[in-house]
């Protein structure tokens, strides 16, 4: 297949031409983390009244008596074996703590995303169906609204709203209800762990434990989705295949979600794809506000305690993550629209 | 011959143009009044607050807004209204200071490498794409806790955290308009390059990125407020929005939404002026870029 090789072609030279990239954020927060005040090796050593020596015997352990471009050097070869250090906070494994928090803060964000997604795509188009009206200047309201409260303010009222006056949602403190039986342990993902071993009841609480944090990160998000998708249909339905399709008498529904919408997902791909990476990053204000045991909180109070392994870590990750999702929207738009495959 | 030339109606004044936007969107006239008024409450705060916005008073704390206090008082007896309107100078001055930082800048930067070209743009296009590559609010929490908690270090990460944004817009228009007639002649009037870009290139550029400042102003003032929420920036007891809200979240769970509903109220307000300000003067200026 033509399209296939060409989709692999070019998702193939943008993800080359976003290493260098990838490796200035590595070397950039490397330099910041060295600028973290508080001395690592004094955290390490046995407590407030280690001896020098001894701090010096740790500084030594930890390479930090060399000169920093050589430090660099030696944590380039560290992450590219795959090793990010160590956390002083949990004392494990960098590596561990991320795997182990990283499906949190992904089914969050997914969820986050999909539900953004399912409000805005339908939303939009409602508006650009009939510009100027007053669903169409209700949309446009909600999206200005949208975007002004910031997601610990919106967080906050839901909780107020659906646990404290409706009574409603679970207790908003992580994952699961702190009562509840340990969660299978398969895939990380708790919607997919509790489906995979059957357990309806358990995977209903951690639906309900996810509910409030993920509805609280899609309004922040439905603004651009909402608008792009506005815009999209806008010009698409102006154009004349859609009008050809009208004067064939063609059902109505058919004309809007098969010709138009699948010309207008291309922008409204794009924008998610962003939208997705700068929610990963937005996580932190979510998770504080639901004690969400993710990746982001975890990056938070390691840069707290100025634990810097953790928090290059996480840069990295969230950096890497941003390239994968740039390079999955890459193969969705070949997929969706296969003119741009052809060079 | 006497044909009549036909008559053409003369090209609208900017003044036209601005009072038919006005008229077609009245939100933008709103949203320039909204602002306006934050602008001097800002101003005046210290002669607005109806009690002092840090004096504690233990009988009355935690009650709910009433006449005495509109907004009702926090744990340790404020009037949340007072403190509200104190935080507004604060807020608002790490928003403005920041922004302007990266606009000034940004334009600068932007221009030299839009119209050097060659090897200096190609760095300054690598460096735009780092900091575009960092989750930008993962990268302010880190430059302030790195350059130290204080009100300064927020007003710098937020202006760097918004200098990809003006770097490439300056970048961009002064590179169409390098090749221009004027450009070409105070070439040859003997200027130097400097001078070119700074005098001739930049008021050129300047009304359209102005938009861009308000539009931004709303995304720094939540950012700030995001920082001193998670503990970063501005310390307690220093009234600020974020720092406000953060507070009242260890009351939401019991039913206290006032210490969370108003200073969350003030921040979308904030918010939502500069952000219809800033689309009703794109509309003005920039008509083209309408969407």
């Amino acid at each position: 297949m033509a399209s296939a090789s060409g989709i692999a072609r070019r998702t193939g030279r943008r993800f080359l031409s976003s290493l260098p990239a990838l490796l200035g954020v590595l070397v950039f927060t490397f330099l910041l983390m060295r600028v973290l005040p508080g001395d690592p090796a004094v955290f390490f050593a046995s407590g407030p009244n280690a001896g020098k020596a001894e701090i010096e015997e740790i500084r030594r352990q930890m390479g930090l008596d060399k000169p920093v471009p050589e430090q660099l050097v030696r944590y380039l070869g560290d992450v590219a074996r795959g090793q990010l250090g160590r956390s002083m906070t949990t004392g494990q494994p960098v590596l561990t703590d991320l795997r182990q928090r990283l499906p949190a803060s992904l089914e969050l964000t997914v969820s986050a995303l999909v539900i953004a997604l399912l409000l805005a795509i339908p939303l939009g188009i409602a508006a650009a169906l009939r510009p100027g009206s007053v669903v169409d200047h209700a949309v446009r309201f909600l999206c200005a609204l949208g975007v002004c409260v910031p997601t610990f303010v919106s967080g906050l009222l839901l909780i107020y709203v659906f646990y404290y006056l409706l009574g409603i949602a679970p207790d908003p403190t992580g994952r699961v209800d702190v009562f509840a039986a340990s969660p299978p342990d398969i895939t990380g993902f708790l919607l997919i762990d509790f489906a995979l071993v059957g357990d309806g009841e358990g995977w209903r609480a951690a639906a309900g434990q996810l509910v409030l944090p993920a509805l609280t990160m899609a309004l922040f998000v439905l603004a651009p989705l909402a608008r792009i998708t506005r815009a999209a249909m806008l010009s698409v339905l102006g154009s004349d295949f859609i009008r050809t399709a009208r004067s064939l008498g063609l059902p109505r529904r058919r004309v809007i979600v098969t010709y138009a919408l699948r010309n207008a997902i291309l922008p409204v791909l794009t924008i998610a794809g962003i939208v997705f990476s700068t929610m990963l990053g937005a996580n932190v204000l979510v998770e504080k506000v639901f004690s969400w045991p993710g990746v982001a909180s975890y990056a938070l109070d390691a840069l707290l305690a100025s634990d810097y392994a953790p928090v290059q870590g996480f840069v990295l990750l969230m950096a890497s993550l941003f390239v994968v999702v740039n390079l999955t929207v890459d193969v969705l738009y070949g997929l969706a629209d296969p003119r741009v495959s052809i060079e | 011959m006497n044909a009549v030339s036909p008559t053409l109606a003369p090209p609208p004044s900017t003044l036209q143009h601005a009072g038919h936007v006005l008229r077609e969107n009245p939100l933008t006239a709103v949203a320039a009044a909204g602002a306006s008024l934050l602008c001097l409450v800002a101003l005046f705060s210290p002669w607005l607050t109806p009690y002092d916005p840090v004096a504690s008073d233990v009988s009355v704390a935690l009650q709910p807004p009433s006449a005495a206090h509109w907004a009702g008082t926090d744990q340790l007896g404020r009037d949340v209204l007072s403190r509200i309107v104190a935080a507004t100078r604060l807020d608002l001055a790490i928003a403005l200071s920041a922004v302007s930082l990266s606009f000034a800048l940004g334009a600068v930067i932007g221009g030299m490498s839009g119209y050097a070209g060659g090897r200096l743009d190609r760095v300054v296009g690598r460096l735009v794409d780092v900091l575009m590559a960092f989750p930008l609010f993962v990268l302010a929490m880190a430059l302030v806790a790195a350059l130290g908690n204080r009100v300064e270090n927020i007003v710098i990460a937020t202006a760097i955290i918004n200098l990809p944004f003006y770097i490439r817009f300056a970048r961009a228009e002064v590179n169409v308009r390098r090749d221009a007639g004027y450009v070409e002649a105070a070439r040859a009037g003997g200027e130097g390059h400097l001078a070119v870009v700074l005098r001739f290139l930049l008021p050129n550029v300047l009304p359209a990125m102005a938009v861009q400042i308000s539009l931004n102003l709303g995304w720094a003032i939540l950012n700030a407020a995001g920082l001193s929420f998670i503990g970063l920036g501005v310390r307690p007891p220093t009234p600020e929005w974020g720092i406000l809200v953060a507070e009242g979240a260890r009351f939401i769970t019991t039913g206290k939404w006032w210490l969370v509903a108003f200073p969350g109220l003030a921040l979308m307000l904030a918010v939502l002026c500069f952000n219809l300000l800033g689309d009703g003067l794109r509309d003005i200026l920039d008509p083209r870029m309408r969407t």
